[in-house]
């Protein structure tokens, strides 16, 4: 098992035939994920690497049975896109674009909550590198050869910073079950709560790393529901130890802007929750090993 | 905000001493406050705000503002130089107001602050008087409705007539917030006059910068001397830079390992002189300019190259390094560390270009070499 994406996942591309989706579309599909089409408004009817292009996604969900999708589209229509993914019965929208407007994201998360529980649209991103069930399948940009099959989660609000602990990981011998990036911005479609549920329940994972950074309080928030309910450990850190106040570094959401935002405070939290915090950036991945040999559990299956 | 139907001082921008003195001549009025422009808060602590009685205070104000050096609890121990003051018409109130709108990451939407206590800062507020804040939670499929304005100037102790001019400058604010693609709005204070109308003061207001590409009016306000000048520069080649004080120069690849870089830096001893993100594909150019950028700090002692490639590759950003390297003087100590794709034929190359080039494999080495490398003081 693993979350979020195997290799029955239909994946269907939205911004198929630009520079990027071709891309990216060509990266996944020699990963092995299942692509089973896309979408560029006004180029329906064509095709594009050997597969389908549709004008709307419904149409696409209708010819293929596409589950998921990745939106390589531009910023200011990407709120528009995934919305569009969500009313056509899209189980999950993956989206990698830097730039979306916060009040954009505030109105597609207003959006998915139209639908019941059960049909509503998981989003993962924006600004992220997206989600690697290493072995089966990728809906992202991440560099595969990285990432070793295995039973380790990743959710990382930094794609880079998640390539690192991956790569650390591999370098002891630890895979990875899923990794998701959840995205720098300060509104995003899932939290690191959203995903360590999941992760809590699948059997593959037996340990996760929790990757933050500043700004925003979904660490806390992650950190107070594992200690109440995770039973699986969790190595945590939180990038931007020198960080000064009110600057925005590089990502959208990466800003001290109140009380609790910094990385200092951060890691107090996720210690003072019963997390396991990797002292360096540079030991990410022997953090994880101590705590799997303490506890016995094996990093691949 | 006057466009938003939220009254405002009457008031004007001036640019030198004589224009100060025209625009209180021409303004009326009995009082006038000369205000400095600056990209920052905590300036009437600081002399950049005062209450003028007569003609001749407005240009001795104006005169000692203009031009001078501003240091206050935000702009850094820089400060920032005031290339214009606002001559507003001050007028007798009898209550200040706190009011203010921020995009709340917790509840993801648009939350409305209200306090009695104006003049202060909210985070003052907030800890003498916590229960004197007011707040509400804006669904943004419909937006600020009236009742919820209404609950805000009831709560605020407000009379009948203060509170619809009240109701009228709070929907305004939000209509300004949506409309602008704010991130904060604040209206401190929001006064309250002998005869009962309701004026905003002083606001202040932070822009979405994903949204400027479709608020033009709100691009064409920025006051670029008020910046960074290397922070506009990286801004015109796309890369996300912010100039800190310490003295190894950081050229990464993604912001989360910018700001792992970093850290790692200052577990090893030593201080990062800035946080510089080059995007996935790190082209050649982009490597030039990030350089470019780096060494015109000139505290910058050492600089410490990492990139972990994953949609570009190792062997272009070491192309990149190698030509930046030849193009231009690099007179400190260089520290690259490359992995993921292609990482053998990058480091290859990075040894065959024959520059005193360090290469170290994993983060920690390369924060080690960095710090090692800076020449003691």
């Amino acid at each position: 098992m693993s979350i979020l994406i195997d290799e029955k996942s239909r994946v269907l591309v939205q911004g198929f035939t630009g520079d990027k989706g071709t891309f990216h579309s060509k990266e996944m599909i020699a990963f092995g994920t299942n692509v089973v089409g896309g979408v560029t408004p006004g180029k329906g009817g064509t095709t594009h690497l050997g597969l389908p292009v549709f004008n709307t996604v419904k149409e696409a969900v209708r010819a293929t049975g596409a589950t998921h999708s990745i939106a390589f589209v531009a910023p200011a229509f990407c709120a528009d896109a995934i919305m569009e993914a969500a009313d056509a019965g899209i189980q999950l929208v993956c989206s990698i674009t830097d730039g979306i407007p916060a009040q954009d994201m505030m109105r597609v998360k207003r959006y998915l909550l139209r639908y019941s529980k059960e049909h509503r649209t998981l989003m993962v991103g924006p600004n992220c590198a997206g989600i690697i069930s290493p072995g089966k399948a990728m809906l992202g940009i991440m560099p595969g050869h990285i990432y070793m099959r295995g039973t380790v989660g990743i959710v990382s609000r930094s794609g880079t910073l998640g390539y690192e602990a991956a790569q650390q990981m591999m370098d002891l011998g630890i895979g990875v079950s899923t990794s998701v990036g959840i995205g720098g911005d300060p509104i995003n479609g899932s939290s690191f709560l959203d995903h360590l549920v999941l992760f809590e329940q699948d059997p593959e994972t037996v340990a996760v790393m929790m990757i933050g950074e500043i700004g925003g309080p979904q660490e806390a928030e992650a950190s107070a529901w594992i200690k109440e309910n995770m039973t699986k450990p969790v190595v945590g850190y939180v990038a931007g130890l020198t960080a000064p106040k009110g600057r925005r570094m590089g990502h959208a959401g990466a800003i001290i802007s109140a009380t609790g935002d910094s990385a200092a405070e951060k890691s107090e939290i996720m210690k003072s929750y019963g997390l396991t915090v990797a002292p360096s950036p540079s030991e990410l991945g022997a953090t994880m090993a101590k705590v799997l040999s303490d506890r016995g559990l094996r990093g691949t299956n | 905000m006057a466009n938003f139907g939220v009254t405002i001082a009457k008031g004007a921008v001036a640019y030198s001493p004589d224009q100060a003195v025209y625009c209180a001549t021409e303004l009326g009025g009995w009082h006038w406050a000369v205000k400095a422009q600056i990209h920052s808060g905590g300036r009437g602590k600081a002399g950049g705000v005062k209450l003028c009685k007569t003609y001749n205070e407005v240009r001795a104000a104006a005169t000692e503002m203009l031009g001078k050096t501003l240091v206050t609890n935000q702009t850094g121990p820089e400060g920032k130089i005031v290339q214009r003051v606002y001559i507003e018409v001050a007028e007798p109130f009898e209550r200040e107001i706190y009011l203010g709108f921020v995009l709340d990451r917790k509840v993801e939407r648009v939350r409305v602050i209200a306090s009695k206590f104006g003049g202060m800062e909210i985070e003052e507020i907030a800890k003498d008087h916590p229960e004197e804040i007011l707040q509400i939670v804006v669904e943004p499929a419909v937006g600020l409705q009236a009742f919820q304005a209404r609950e805000l100037a009831f709560g605020l102790g407000l009379n009948l007539k203060q509170v619809s001019r009240a109701v009228q400058c709070i929907l305004g604010c939000y209509r300004a917030f949506r409309d602008l693609d704010a991130t904060m709005v604040e209206i401190n204070p929001l006064v309250v006059t002998k005869d009962d109308r309701v004026i905003a003061l002083d606001a202040k207001m932070s822009f979405d910068d994903n949204a400027l590409f479709r608020r033009a009016n709100v691009s064409d306000m920025r006051d670029h001397s008020q910046e960074d000048p290397r922070e506009v520069q990286a801004a015109e080649h796309n890369l996300n830079y912010v100039g800190l004080d310490g003295n190894i120069g950081c050229i990464v690849n993604g912001a989360g390992l910018a700001m792992a870089t970093m850290d790692m830096i200052k577990y090893a001893g030593g201080n990062p002189a800035n946080f510089l993100d080059v995007g996935g594909g790190a082209s050649p150019e982009r490597v030039a300019a990030a350089f470019r950028l780096v060494l015109s700090d000139k505290n910058v002692k050492a600089i410490l190259v990492n990139v972990f490639a994953g949609i570009n590759r190792c062997d272009w950003v070491a192309e990149g390094v190698v030509q930046a390297c030849k193009q231009m003087t690099v007179d400190v100590p260089l520290v690259v560390r490359l992995a993921g794709t292609n990482v053998e034929a990058g480091r290859e190359i990075i040894t065959k270009s024959g520059l005193p080039i360090i290469s170290a494999n994993s983060l920690a080495d390369a924060a080690k070499a960095a710090v090692a490398a800076v020449p003691a003081a």
